[in-house]
């Protein structure tokens, strides 16, 4: 019994819209691109290691910004559940600091 | 007194009473973000123990073109990943994060086809999301054929191998010899790419569902496509995790 719903129109593309996905694709290509010059092209000596790290967490995070915040669309949705999601993610950060400098505190005892 | 029921008028408690959706938006989205959020947590606890490993174990010192693997030193991921399909036979020494970065923007791409099919989805056209979830689905297969080969790659080794402790010659790695440096440097590349890995193929697998269910009808008859909405958070997530994985795996 397979009936055609007559009351299902297909509306049409909003171009504006399509080229913003787009625009989003593009800033997160070339935010990649220049995470590889700095990886590969750009020297130690120019650019500190420490230096770079902190870059890259830098051009990271702004690559989740668009993948969060225009893909999954969080950046238009309800203020409340933008923060239910945000504030959690504290604990990382929180996390991120013990670990990194437990890490380093268990090389000083091995390694004296 | 006790027994004088007292109704609330208030707004405010009414929006939670059910039948709203206080944060306009669905049940199912809602639990979606919820899921992702605690997967988050299970990837940054990988990743921020590869921190810990990594800094609990000598960095290499020296200039990067004197780099040799050793059990001595953590190492060097551009040194490590730098090959590519074919990249032998061309005789091409080094690529370094070549075959990574042709992986990321795969996945970028695909993600990108994944929002066009949401958008698809709102206006109802059907044939459009079941072309962009196609596309979507092949991306995630090719993203997943390259993971192969990388893992393959990084499992039989250089030529040259590396040198253990014991004096012995050891090409490639498993969970507990590696030739690269640190055991647990393999340990950690296996688990972290492999639990990622094992994400995108459930979004495959989940993506194909949704495929099919809208070839067949189903969210067309029902009367939305909130589906593909929901999947679709699934497999940017996904991509947002590699994003991290680049950085902290690869690139630091």
């Amino acid at each position: 019994m397979e009936q055609e719903t007559p009351e299902i129109q297909v509306q049409p593309a909003d171009k504006a819209k399509i080229w913003g996905i787009w625009k989003v694709m593009l800033i997160l290509a070339a935010v990649t691109t220049v995470e590889f010059i700095i990886a590969l092209a750009i020297p130690l000596s120019v650019m500190p290691q420490p230096v770079k790290v902190y870059v890259y967490i830098a051009l990271t995070i702004v690559k989740a910004f668009y993948i969060v915040g225009e893909f999954m669309h969080l950046s238009h949705e309800r203020k409340s559940l933008i923060w239910s999601i945000l504030l959690p993610t504290l604990f990382i950060v929180f996390m991120l600091f013990i670990f990194l400098f437990q890490g380093a505190k268990i090389y000083e005892v091995l390694m004296g | 007194m006790a027994s004088t029921a007292v109704v609330v008028e208030d707004d405010k408690r009414n929006v939670w009473g059910g039948g709203v959706e206080p944060m306009k938006a669905s049940y199912g989205k809602l639990m979606m973000w919820f899921f992702l959020l605690s997967d988050a947590f299970t990837f940054s606890a990988l990743l921020i123990t590869y921190g810990l490993i990594r800094f609990k174990n000598p960095a290499y010192e020296g200039s990067v073109e004197d780099f040799t693997f050793s059990q001595e030193w953590w190492p060097i991921p551009e040194k490590v990943f730098e090959a590519f399909p074919g990249s032998h036979a061309l005789g091409i020494e080094s690529a370094p994060l070549v075959f990574v970065g042709i992986m990321t923007f795969i996945l970028i791409l695909s993600s990108v086809t994944m929002v066009l099919g949401v958008e698809a989805g709102h206006r109802m056209d059907k044939k459009a999301v079941e072309k962009w979830m196609l596309w979507t689905i092949l991306g995630g297969i090719t993203f997943l054929g390259c993971q192969a080969w990388e893992w393959s790659h990084f499992i039989h080794g250089t030529e040259g191998g590396g040198r253990l402790l014991d004096g012995s010659i050891f090409h490639g790695a498993n969970l507990s010899t590696n030739q690269y440096g640190p055991p647990n440097f393999a340990a950690l590349f296996f688990f972290i790419t492999g639990f990622h890995g094992f994400h995108v193929f459930s979004g495959v697998v989940l993506n194909f569902l949704i495929f099919y269910q809208t070839t067949v009808g189903i969210l067309e008859r029902r009367g939305h496509y909130e589906m593909v909405e929901k999947v679709g958070l699934y497999w940017h997530f996904v991509d947002l995790v590699w994003v991290f994985v680049f950085t902290f795996f690869y690139l630091v």
